[in-house]
């Protein structure tokens, strides 16, 4: 059953609904962007540890004050804190975490993500564009799940969630979820399920994104 | 060999022109400002550079890029906000970028240190920077082939070196240099503070000094032993 609501999600909203999903004492890794606004929302009692790519797991919030620290940074370089209980390790440690699939949950952006969950997020393969990867590929191919959080529709209106790819890729088929403003859908064997929407109807959703889309009980 | 040394311009003297250059750090956390600053004075030319990024703002690497000191640089993350000589010189074509996704550049380290001849992830699978490579799939899933990156020299940053080349680091300043301290042929190291051997506790040694070859204390206020942005913080 599809639950409408009276609009569609603001990005506060997105990001605590993420968050609470986020099943308790998870290792979670958050992206650079809107996914960092996830943390804002987790719960002292989900007791999820935050792991950040250069090399530390139990991640506090961004320092301020006399907290700023320049050997204490997340990925995005932005000061950050530890919380008690947190490690260092070197980055090859760091990518051995993911890799070998030791997080629960990697939350990431997305310029699109297709059907069967192909994910692409770190060039749009414009001639002039200088590429940058960083850990995209790592974070998206190696946790156990992989989230994204992005706007379902383009500035020309177009959807984002499209039957293939044209941008270039970051990972074949390592996305599960996606939380857009409109829907949040699942991905699986069987296709694309909508587990809801916020300000559109299912019908209109499915005439708007070009895929085959499930809704949640069938 | 393990030497000492007192300033940055002797530490990296021995460095020659076409050299691969490992140089540690995340953005500027870790990163050998002023074993850079000295490559700079001391003139090493057509160098390789591997780090994670390309240099930021006007410091450091960004400064051997401006120069056009750097023929190549293996990263992952070149373009930021402020890589602003990086983005200059690849757009006129005076620098050659090989980019590689972050945990294989890592690996590809410390494979180059422990021996490895390669390995398969399935990082890069089906993706463009997986093209031309040798591929395989195993348990049903697509692992990509990556070799090693060895270096003629590595300079790193650590927070306290003991009197036999021992290294303990400071928070995620720690990121790149005990792959690449493993990888180099020479490794080179700046430090906050110097001890006397057996000051480092051994279970807490991150770096062990058969890695290390050329210590230099730099960046330090004098007379203090610790560094000037520490905010006080004891080394030890």
């Amino acid at each position: 059953m599809n639950v409408e609501t009276a609009g569609t999600l603001g990005r506060g909203d997105l990001a605590r609904l993420v968050a609470r999903d986020i099943a308790a004492g998870s290792f979670v890794n958050l992206g650079i962007g809107q996914p960092t606004l996830v943390s804002n929302y987790l719960t002292t009692e989900q007791n999820v540890t935050l792991h950040t790519e250069n090399g530390m797991l139990g991640m506090g919030p961004a320092a301020v004050g006399d907290q700023i620290d320049e050997d204490l940074i997340n990925a995005g370089k932005i000061p950050v804190t530890e919380l008690p209980g947190a490690s260092y390790f070197h980055h090859a440690d760091s990518f051995a975490i993911m890799r070998g699939g030791h997080l629960d949950v990697c939350v990431l952006g997305a310029f699109q993500v297709s059907a069967t969950g192909d994910l692409a997020n770190w060039h749009t393969g414009a001639p002039d564009a200088i590429p940058a990867v960083g850990g995209a590929m790592d974070l998206a191919t190696g946790a156990k799940e992989t989230w994204i959080m992005m706007t379902l529709f383009a500035k020309d209106g177009t959807a984002k969630l499209v039957p293939e790819c044209s941008y270039p890729l970051t990972g074949v088929g390592c996305v599960r979820r996606i939380y857009t403003n409109e829907a949040v859908f699942l991905l699986g064997p069987d296709g694309v399920r909508v587990r809801e929407t916020y300000g559109i109807s299912f019908a209109e959703l499915a005439r708007r994104v070009d895929i085959a889309l499930l809704p949640l009980g069938a | 060999m393990l030497t000492f040394v007192e300033t940055a311009a002797q530490a990296v003297a021995g460095i020659r022109d076409g050299s691969t250059v490992l140089i540690g750090g995340f953005g500027n956390a870790g990163q050998p400002m002023e074993l850079i600053d000295a490559l700079l004075d001391g003139g090493a030319t057509g160098l390789t550079v591997v780090n994670n990024n390309a240099g930021q703002a006007d410091a450091g690497l960004a400064l051997l890029i401006k120069e056009r000191r750097v023929g190549k640089i293996i990263c992952s993350f070149p373009r930021q906000s402020d890589s602003w000589h990086f983005d200059a010189a690849y757009r006129a074509g005076e620098i050659e970028l090989e980019l590689v996704p972050q945990g294989n550049l890592a690996e590809r380290i410390r494979a180059a240190g422990a021996g490895i001849g390669g390995f398969f992830t399935p990082t890069g699978y089906g993706t463009m920077l997986a093209e031309g490579k040798e591929t395989r799939v195993i348990d049903g899933r697509g692992h990509v082939f990556e070799t090693p990156i060895h270096g003629d020299v590595a300079l790193i940053k650590a927070l306290t070196a003991d009197r036999a080349g021992n290294l303990v680091y400071r928070k995620t300043a720690r990121n790149f240099g005990p792959i690449m301290a493993a990888a180099a042929k020479q490794t080179i190291v700046q430090v906050s503070s110097i001890v006397e051997t057996g000051r480092l506790d051994p279970e807490a040694v991150v770096t062990p000094g058969i890695y290390v070859n050329t210590v230099a204390r730099l960046g330090v206020v004098p007379g203090d032993g610790v560094a000037a942005t520490y905010k006080g913080r004891a080394a030890l």
